[in-house]
């Protein structure tokens, strides 16, 4: 039994040597040579660091396209869902709610019009993308108020759409950060 | 068949495609033939010197058993000591607190027993310190453990009559030099370049494009999520674990990490054949195991694809599926792919919300951990899934009238007896832990705890209770998902799930490597016209039935109280 707890010990010291410090350390060093070196791709506008590429952020503005609801205010270091269950009432009534204002804020959609991603909550609270769908549905209010015509503002959409990967698995999306950047840089 | 589909189609068969190779790699390894990765001895003789181990030491399945117990011990006090004073450690740069001590003894268990059962947040909760030196430590050894003991399951039924089943270190460390960490270091690196952070810094802070001010944590993420895929595990280094963006930036890392988890269990299975010689045998497991995933995989994702009927009814289109708790990068067939393939392999990791996912899905996730030998955990699915074996080879028996026996050894009373025990603990750990947490709910909802018992159900109702039964059968697969909206980090779900974690690890590898030791020991009969074969057609249906009747008998009614209760409360 002795022997065990021995070796055991020693073991464990060698292993920590070799799976906490040799490998992450080669880890961090090979990811100083990938976008972000490491600490995450930024986005950078006028010196200023604006988001990171990958992480949703929280849009409300009527002349930027919406991400999706989100459980925990696109607060990126506290992500979550929002685990509400399928037939919880409250929850119910919160994606109503979510849809009445939406129609409120787009008079001219039927509701059928509006696809569920923007009315339910991410799974990590951060999601960056919506469907196609749901960059379509904001075209015309976003022209509108930016006073741009529909078509500069679909090709824009047009261009944040990231197809299935190798065309051919998965869903299509669009990158709102990105779209609202094009947006943006198009006042330039 | 649209692109969502398809991908899910793309990423089973390249499962496979690394799989099976996998598999009869891993059979060479442990069996001391010549493999192409022979190259790495010298830093396994390095190890062996410095740790004053003798790999040529054999031990029998007692002393197998000591070994695995007494460096798990081991573990269990030091991430132990650690958790409650990282605080005070070095590598914390956002000054994140020290664990209570509940809390740590939870965790430290569910990492230990390769579950990953996570009652903190990664961002809030841990320092980056304690991720690496205590959790993704234990994601390699805990791993390691579980494969470690399949190996000796294997030795046991290798040869005609065995006592002597290998050294338990060197398969130990084996499957970490030979295994775990090659899989890593590529998977870390195809992370690192798609997006994962991977350096020491600690949280950072910017002005959002219309103003508003977001702290972002990051952190050396890359290496712990390839090795909590690789090995099983499922602990997120983030709150919301593979869905965020950091941990799984896109479409194509989110089929890497689905692969990642499967490819081990399944080669487990392929290397069983190899190693004992009954190739047949093995891929009549294959064929059970796939055709029990396959039952689980096809009405979750026709169930996710179908959308919530709730919302269904307030006009908007469910285009894609129901999306409450998924990303839009994924989509939902995807996410319902990875929620089987989670849920019986015990990995636990999540890239959608279980708890948002449709009652049905709930089901079938549920049924995933109740059943857990389809394909399993790191090793434990082979012994899992040999327990079933053996209550179908004693079943058969009964029915043709002879003395059951499995590959040429007679299972006898002590056997049949371990097995029993095993069968039984699930159900047991199971449905007392869910029955006393209904229990403190209903009439203790007042506790003075870090969460009030009255409030720490997210959602009313059948839904409510489906969380509590989830976070028990979780535990006691060594799963390590959960239905997150249930406020669980205080002292009662720390302390029962940190127990019911530790039984539900520790027991199901004792037992079957009992069984196996004894079975391999005694004399061996060959086959005759009278024989069994295990690695027939018939013996694998048998098996099958085993599993359906055992868990139908056992957890009908919590399923129907739960998830079948919420179902026809929505569709009315």
């Amino acid at each position: 039994m002795k022997k065990y707890i021995l070796q055991s010990l020693r073991l464990t010291a060698v292993l920590l040597v070799l799976l906490c410090v040799i490998y992450p350390v080669f880890v961090a060093f090979a990811g100083k040579f990938s976008k972000g070196n490491g600490g995450g791709e930024k986005i950078i506008r006028n010196g200023q660091v604006v988001g990171y590429a990958l992480l949703g952020q929280s849009f409300t503005k009527p002349q930027y396209f919406w991400g999706r609801p989100s459980g925990v205010g696109y607060k990126a270091d506290a992500s979550a869902g929002s685990n509400r269950g399928p037939s919880n009432p409250d929850y119910l009534k919160e994606v109503n709610g979510r849809i009445d204002s939406l129609l409120k804020y787009h008079p001219y959609l039927k509701r059928s019009n509006i696809p569920a991603d923007m009315v339910t909550a991410s799974g990590s609270g951060l999601d960056p993308d919506i469907s196609k769908e749901g960059a379509a549905m904001q075209v015309k209010r976003v022209a509108a108020y930016r006073k741009l015509d529909e078509k500069t503002v679909a090709d824009l959409v047009k261009k944040a759409t990231k197809d299935p990967f190798l065309g051919l698995f998965g869903p299509s999306s669009v990158n709102v950060l990105e779209l609202n950047l094009a947006l943006d840089d198009l006042k330039k | 068949m649209n692109t969502e589909l398809f991908g899910i189609v793309a990423t089973y068969l390249l499962t496979l495609v690394i799989a099976i190779p996998l598999g009869k790699y891993l059979a060479k390894v442990f069996a001391g033939e010549k493999v192409w990765t022979d190259f790495l001895k010298p830093i396994e003789s390095g190890i062996y010197k410095l740790s004053g181990i003798n790999p040529k030491e054999q031990m029998n399945w007692k002393q197998h058993m000591k070994a695995l117990l007494t460096i798990n011990l081991v573990w269990l006090v030091y991430g132990f000591v650690i958790l409650i004073t990282q605080d005070k450690l070095p590598l914390n740069p956002d000054g994140n607190p020290a664990m209570t001590p509940d809390l740590a003894f939870n965790t430290v268990i569910s990492f230990v027993a390769n579950c990953n059962l996570q009652h903190y947040s990664g961002e809030s909760g841990v320092s980056y310190f304690t991720q690496h030196f205590v959790f993704m430590f234990l994601q390699f050894t805990s791993a390691a453990t579980g494969i470690a003991a399949a190996i000796v399951f294997f030795k046991a039924f290798r040869d005609k009559t065995v006592t002597s089943l290998g050294n338990f270190w060197e398969f130990f460390i084996k499957a970490i030099t030979r295994l775990l960490l090659p899989l890593s270091i590529i998977m870390a690196l195809v992370l690192a370049f798609s997006g994962t952070p991977t350096s020491y810094e600690g949280k950072d802070q910017f002005i959002s494009l219309q103003g508003d001010t977001v702290h972002v944590s990051r952190g050396p993420a890359a290496g712990f999520i390839a090795i909590k895929h690789i090995g099983t595990n499922g602990g997120g280094w983030f709150g919301a674990n593979s869905a965020h963006p950091l941990e799984n930036p896109s479409y194509f890392t989110n089929s890497v990490e689905l692969i990642a988890q499967v490819i081990i269990p399944i080669a487990m299975v392929i290397a069983f054949g190899v190693f004992i010689r009954r190739r047949k045998l093995a891929w009549m497991i294959f064929g059970v195991m796939t055709i029990g995933m396959f039952l689980l995989l096809i009405p979750t994702v026709s169930s996710e694809l179908g959308g919530n009927s709730a919302i269904a009814k307030m006009g908007v289109s469910q285009l894609s599926g129901a999306m409450e708790g998924k990303e839009v990068r994924f989509g939902p067939a995807i996410s319902a792919y990875w929620s089987t393939v989670t849920t019986i392999i015990s990995t636990g990791s999540v890239d959608s919300m279980h708890d948002s996912t449709m009652p049905l899905t709930g089901m079938w996730q549920l049924l995933g951990m109740m059943i857990n030998a389809f394909f399993g955990g790191c090793g434990v699915g082979i012994l899992n899934y040999f327990i079933y074996l053996i209550i179908a080879v004693f079943i058969s028996g009964l029915m043709v009238g002879r003395t059951p026996e499995f590959l040429g050894h007679k299972v006898e009373a002590r056997e049949i007896k371990i097995a029993a025990i095993i069968t039984l603990l699930s159900p047991f750990l199971i449905l007392v832990g869910t029955a006393m947490a209904s229990f403190v709910f209903t009439t203790h909802g007042n506790a003075a705890w870090a969460v009030q018992p009255k409030t720490w159900l997210n959602n009313p109702g059948f839904h409510g209770f489906s969380e509590m039964l989830y976070e028990m059968t979780s535990s006691n697969a060594n799963n390590g998902s959960g239905f997150e909206g249930l406020g669980d980090n205080n002292v009662f779900w720390n302390v029962s799930t940190g127990i019911v974690i530790f039984l539900g690890r520790f027991l199901p590898i004792i037992g079957p490597i009992a069984i196996a030791g004894l079975l391999g020991a005694k004399k061996y009969i060959p086959e005759s016209a009278g024989t069994l074969k295990p690695d027939t057609l018939t013996f694998s249906l048998m098996t099958f039935a085993v599993i359906l009747v055992l868990n139908a008998l056992s957890y009908f009614p919590a399923l129907a109280l739960g998830p079948l209760a919420e179902y026809f409360t929505l569709i009315k």
